[in-house]
């Protein structure tokens, strides 16, 4: 039985560590390879000895997909190629080709260098990782082998990141990785046509939340920021380099040059120019807005934004401090959030979701004193906001997203246990289809059947498409032919075609019936006889009274002869061949009640 | 399967192919050649041009001396210039369901289709090709539309005038049908109706047929289309390169496989090799400079102008150039080098490693930078102000009809120091000269055509091995100025097919099978039985659906019961439907096991008689007779439907089924 078999290795009712192994006609392909913010031993990764216990990753896997390139999506790759060992190809979109090693670099370099992890991948890693990807550009088809292709669809989140769908034969599954079904100030929204995958795997992260207009929140930020700025203090938005970010500065920036505020705006790292420069160079992949303008203006050359020192951290007076990560679990925004948390003027914003373990994590749920390094205790006096800007599909575009691609199936990852619980109902209930949602190395099995594709010659498709233009539901007509399968070339031909094509004769199966009557008449006379009473029995058949005498009834044979010793009796031969068994049956019978009495 | 010619231009096609249920038009290229015919629209008030005296037949007739203007022998005529259109009367364009388009060239007459036609289909094209596209025609309608021309002469279209006109007017074909320049809003209009793909994206057209972009290699987000079904394939090949400029290569491997390979848009310069045409260019280029000269280079504003750039980038340092401003002077060229820069994914290899990093993929940004190039919307406003000499100019258009190029070539025409320097193939640089005689300025020739010459057609088409291959007639023999250049003609076994302007193709290939997908309950129940080694047949009885134009093939309902009512049958009731189809037989019958077999299930009293051609067995007691030949089996018996049954089963049993 076909089946298609679903592992998360990470993201099972769990956000943090993505990483999918899909089976799926004998293919496996790995979906995301990321790593856990919440933890630094073991756990960060996802399990590879899963895989590994019964073979190399090569060996096993046909292809990975990284859907985009956060870390909690692509952060294990090196280790997974370069450490555990896998050769084969890695496909992901031009823009996260391009991001990916250097987001990679930044989290080595703060793993290794500041937090002086060892055995750690390292940069030479991370270049040799990079050689073995493959990029794939939107709506392309990728013919990863033979019978496997993939297909990428636009889907928002942050630059380059794209939903995959994986396809064999006629069964796929389509794997959404993080998506965002309403457009932003940077990228557009997710779309996906009508596919009808096997299998849906979305994220949801947002699982339960509906979120008010995108307009009202921007409107919130900025009157938080603004406020902040205008009492003397300090905002700092802990931001992932790349997305957000950017997303935030031209909200900023517009903001700035409408209310001429002077108050200044900082990015933390050099990482910025570089990452605006990304973003200039791909604006294929931004909203229509910006591409449709950047002739005349680059959205992500800001005039009001500048780079940020260490030094500005002290500076007093207000400003607003983008810095890196965006979780606050290490680096500079953990730096700026220790000196300015003491001050109640001060605030941070924090613009995404937050993985269980971060300082950003604690400080949002409530947690108002913060065990640090060597046994400190940082109070936070500072204002704590939450805004969701992260761009995820909340919950009803989870289910419009379901309602576009019209899965026969739904998997559920990337999010938090008790709200996927209450997505899965929902799902269940709209779309009448099954909600898996699989914990960590736990395996969903669907048995799938998918339908045979074969040749069928035009010259038989086209008589009976001629035959039966109206369907009857009552009376569904039955196509006849011959599937002749040579190798794993099917064809269904008609049978004459098959009996030819193999050079076999056609063996004819004749009947011939006698039918006794008592008649004195002549035999002309009775033919004629039967002829009429046929004719008049059989409207719709063609009878036919031919010059020998005899009398046809479609390709059926009647003759009128003496009998040899009887001459008050005749005999009717009835002749047909086995094709048209039904009816030469009931002419015989039909003849054999006798004629009626000529009127 | 048919293929309509509406174009007669090689390198600017339109065809509609019409296959399975679908019409597919294949890019509708504009023969701009036309406006050759056309005296040059001046930016600024020419008396030179103004002043051209009215041309008057021989007998001194002079009624079209306002329309027609003569200069140095030649006779133009004085009015908005117009171009030939694709043939819209040969097939009803109502009727195309999809435009495909292979490049931003061949998509200039789209508008033309879309909005006049009642065209209500969808086009299909890339991105770069629809952003350059559309700046092309930005500029087209720019450069015409600011020139407003009183004059739209008609009177030297009349058929019985026309004959009276020197060439190449009495030549012009069409020219009943020749249109004036489409509006901004019109091109708005037809860009909307595209959609956007991207390569190897396969497109279904109502489940008939898919179409997919393959990349051609020749310019930004140019393509090659692969149309099939299951079974058929058809490749159009329209404009292409193997040569390594900034687009991506050519997918020559997909093309592979084709029943049918239309040809279009080779280099129309085969004998020039674009590479030392480059080397030509810029040493032309360096030597006027140096002696004081400008160089006027007409091109448009986006393609090779990129390859260009980049050269003199590498160039004009070790040159001693780099004092010497260059200005690229076109409505569209602020956004044309812009867009070059943010379509990594169509490049080559070398400029999308330079995304990476971050950096440009064209050189052209630090001339930009470095204000080695600068580049204005025309030669009004900023450019006068900025304008130094001697300098290089880029500028359109390459007809020299219309254009801010018009301008340079009054001002510089008349001095040896300057040259102009043709690089655009499209038009023949003597005709695009010929309004502006006499010329003292240099004028070099150097045509960078980078599509496929005939030396890499026939060794493409041994790599792909068409089928057949169709293409153009100007394709199947040598150019008229070389004739005996065999070597200039595509050259293939079976020969191409070739067509004109206006043609009908029947194309050579018989459509055989279709795809049918069987569901699974119904493979299921099919037994397979092994005929030959390697060969098993099953025989089938299923219900055919067809929706969308698939074809499905569901089990064979359960025959229903015979619902007990006791209401009398009406005799027609009871006639079988003759269209259940019984299968067809194959086999012989082994007399001896057959007689054996009868023997075991009861029948005695058997005699067998040899005849001619097999035996007849003979059921005394039943009065049947059996007679079996190699081929046939005819049972001979008295009305006994329960015997004739019993016979018919073990007959079958020798039997197998079809």
């Amino acid at each position: 039985m076909p089946e298609i078999r679903v592992t998360p290795l990470g993201a099972g009712q769990d956000v943090g560590r993505s990483c999918i192994l899909v089976s799926i006609a004998g293919k496996n392909v790995m979906l995301d390879c990321g790593m856990h913010m919440g933890f630094s031993d073991d756990r960060r990764f996802p399990d590879f000895s899963y895989i590994t216990r019964s073979g190399r990753l090569t060996d096993f896997l046909d292809c990975v997909i990284i859907s985009h390139f956060h870390l909690d999506h692509c952060g294990a790759l090196p280790y997974f190629s370069e450490m555990v060992g896998y050769d084969g190809p890695i496909y992901m979109t031009q823009p996260t080709q391009a991001i990916c090693p250097i987001l990679l670099e930044d989290y080595r370099k703060i793993a290794v260098d500041k937090k002086g992890e060892a055995n750690f991948f390292t940069s030479q890693m991370i270049k040799d990782c990079m050689k073995k990807v493959v990029a794939v550009h939107l709506h392309q088809t990728v013919q990863v082998d033979d019978e496997l292709e993939i297909k990428a669809y636009y889907a928002g989140h942050v630059l380059g990141a794209a939903m995959f769908q994986i396809k064999v034969g006629s069964e796929s599954v389509v794997y959404t990785g993080d998506y965002n079904m309403t457009p932003d100030r940077h990228l557009g929204a997710a779309w996906i046509d009508k596919c009808r995958p096997s299998l849906l795997i979305t994220e949801s992260t947002y699982a339960t939340t509906i979120r008010d207009s995108k307009r009202c929140r921007e409107r919130d930020f900025l009157k938080k920021v603004h406020e902040t700025v205008e009492r003397g203090g300090k905002v700092l938005i802990p931001v992932f380099a790349l997305g957000r970010a950017q997303e935030l500065c031209i909200l900023l920036e517009t903001f700035w040059e409408r209310m001429d505020l002077k108050a200044p705006i900082y990015f933390s790292t050099g990482l910025t120019e570089k990452a605006n420069h990304y973003y200039k160079l791909f604006i294929p992949w931004t909203n229509q807005k910006i591409r449709k303008t950047f002739v005349q203006r680059n959205m992500f050359e800001f005039k009001h934004i500048k780079a940020f020192d260490r030094a500005f951290a002290d500076s007093p007076g207000p400003m607003v401090v983008f810095a890196t990560p965006g979780m606050l679990h290490a680096g500079q925004s953990l730096q700026i959030f220790r000196k300015w948390a003491g001050n109640e003027k001060n605030m941070v914003i924090m613009p995404g979701y937050c993985v269980q373990g971060t300082v950003g994590h604690k400080i949002l749920s409530g947690q108002r004193k913060l065990e640090m390094e060597g046994r400190q205790v940082l109070e936070v006096k500072m204002q704590v906001e939450y805004m969701s800007f992260s761009a995820h599909a909340d919950a009803k575009g989870i289910m419009q997203l379901v309602g576009q691609a019209e899965p026969e199936n739904v998997l559920l990852v990337h999010g938090e246990a008790k709200k996927m619980e209450f997505l899965k109902q929902k799902i269940e209930q709209e779309f009448r289809v099954n909600c898996y949602m699989p914990a960590n190395g736990e395996t969903v099995t669907l048995p799938t059947s998918p339908s045979i594709p074969v040749g069928i010659s035009l010259g038989l498709l086209k008589r009976e498409m001629a035959q039966g233009l109206l369907p009857d539901a009552k009376k569904p007509r039955l196509l006849h032919g011959t599937l002749i399968m040579k190798d794993s070339n099917f064809r269904l031909v008609s049978s004459e075609q098959a009996l030819k094509e193999l050079g076999l004769a056609e063996h004819q199966l004749r009947f011939t019936c006698r039918v006794h009557l008592h008649d004195t008449r002549k035999e002309q006379e009775m033919a004629m006889r039967v002829y009429s009473h046929l004719k008049s029995v059989l409207k719709d058949h063609c009878v036919q009274h031919l010059p020998d005498g005899s009398v046809t009834v479609e390709s059926i044979l009647v003759q009128a002869a003496a009998h040899s010793e009887d001459p008050g009796t005749k005999v009717l031969l009835v002749s047909w061949t086995y094709q048209d068994e039904e009816l030469g049956s009931y002419l015989t019978s039909l003849l054999k009640k006798g004629l009626p009495q000529a009127s | 399967m048919k293929l309509y010619c509406l174009s007669g231009h090689p390198t600017l096609p339109c065809n509609v192919l019409k296959f399975k249920s679908t019409t597919i038009m294949l890019d509708c290229g504009l023969d701009m050649t036309s406006t050759l015919n056309f005296l040059p629209l001046p930016l600024v008030q020419s008396p030179r041009l103004s002043n051209l005296p009215g041309w008057s037949l021989k007998d001194g007739n002079a009624f079209l001396d306002k329309e027609l203007k003569e200069c140095s022998g030649h006779v133009f005529v004085d009015s908005v210039p117009e171009f030939c259109l694709p043939e819209t009367e040969l097939i009803d364009l109502s009727t195309v369901d999809v435009i495909l388009i292979s490049n931003y060239h061949c998509m200039m007459a789209l508008p033309y289709i879309t909005e006049h036609t009642g065209f209500t289909g969808t086009v299909y094209a890339t991105e770069p090709t629809v952003q350059i596209g559309r700046l092309l025609m930005e500029e087209l309608v720019n450069f015409i539309e600011r020139v407003p021309k009183a004059q739209s002469a008609s009177l030297w279209k009349n058929k019985d005038i026309q004959r009276l006109l020197p060439s190449p007017l009495k030549d012009a074909v069409e020219v009943s049908t020749w249109r004036r320049c489409y509006t901004m809003q019109e091109v708005n209009s037809a860009l909307s109706k595209i959609q956007l793909v991207g390569y190897s994206q396969k497109i279904e057209l109502f489940g008939a047929v898919q179409v997919t972009p393959l990349s051609s290699g020749y310019a930004l987000g140019s393509s090659n289309w692969i149309i099939q079904s299951h079974y058929e394939k058809v490749s159009y090949v329209s404009g292409s390169s193997l040569l390594t400029t900034h687009p991506q290569p050519m997918d020559q491997a997909s093309l592979k496989n084709s029943d049918v390979l239309i040809l279009t848009g080779l280099t129309q310069i085969p004998t020039a090799n674009p590479d030392s045409m480059v080397g030509e260019f810029c040493s032309n280029l360096a030597l006027t400079v140096r002696n004081g000269g400008n160089v006027l280079v007409p091109c448009y504003p986006s393609g090779v102008i990129y390859d260009l750039l980049e050269c003199l980038y590498q160039y004009i340092d070790s040159a001693g150039l780099s004092s010497i401003p260059f200005y690229f002077i076109s409505p569209v060229a602020n956004s044309s080098l812009e867009f070059s820069q943010i379509f990594a994914e169509w490049l080559c290899h070398n400029k999308q490693t330079k995304v990476y990093l971050p950096e440009p993929p064209f050189p052209h940004a630090e001339l930009i930078q470095t204000n080695k190039l600068k580049h204005y919307p025309s030669i009004h406003g900023d450019f006068s102000n900025d304008f130094r000499q001697p300098c290089v100019v880029f500028t359109g258009h390459p007809s020299l009809r219309f254009g801010d190029v018009v301008h340079f070539m009054e001002l510089w025409g008349k001095s040896s120091l300057n040259t102009v320097i043709f690089t655009e193939p499209d038009f023949s640089y003597l005709e695009a000269l010929a309004p502006y005689q006499p010329l003292a300025m240099k004028c070099i020739y150097c045509p960078i055509d980078t599509r496929l010459n005939f030396i890499q057609v026939s060794k493409l088409l041994k790599e792909v091995q068409p089928l057949h291959v169709v293409c153009p007639e100007q394709y199947t023999q040598p150019p008229p100025a070389q004739s005996h250049r065999m070597d200039l003609m595509v050259d293939c076994q079976p020969p191409a097919m070739s067509y004109r302007r206006a043609e009908v193709l029947a194309l050579p290939f018989k459509r055989r099978y279709e795809k049918i997908e069987i569901m699974p309950e119904l493979a299921d129940s099919l037994v397979p039985m092994e005929i030959k080694p390697g060969i098993s047949l099953a025989t089938v009885s299923a219900v055919l659906h067809t929706k969308d134009n698939k074809h499905v093939l569901q089990p064979p309902p359960r025959p229903t019961q015979p619902t007990g009512g006791k209401k009398r049958k009406r005799a027609s009731d009871d006639i079988p439907d003759c269209k259940v189809l019984k299968p067809l037989l194959s086999g012989s019958i082994p007399v001896d096991q057959f007689v054996q077999t009868l023997e075991k299930h009861g029948f005695s009293d058997i005699k067998v008689e040899d005849t001619a051609k097999g035996h007849i067995v003979l059921l005394q007691e039943a009065e049947t007779l059996i007679q079996i030949e190699e081929d046939s089996t005819h049972i001979i018996c008295d009305d006994d439907e329960v015997l004739r049954v019993r016979l018919r089963d073990l007959v079958l049993k020798f039997l197998q089924k079809f």
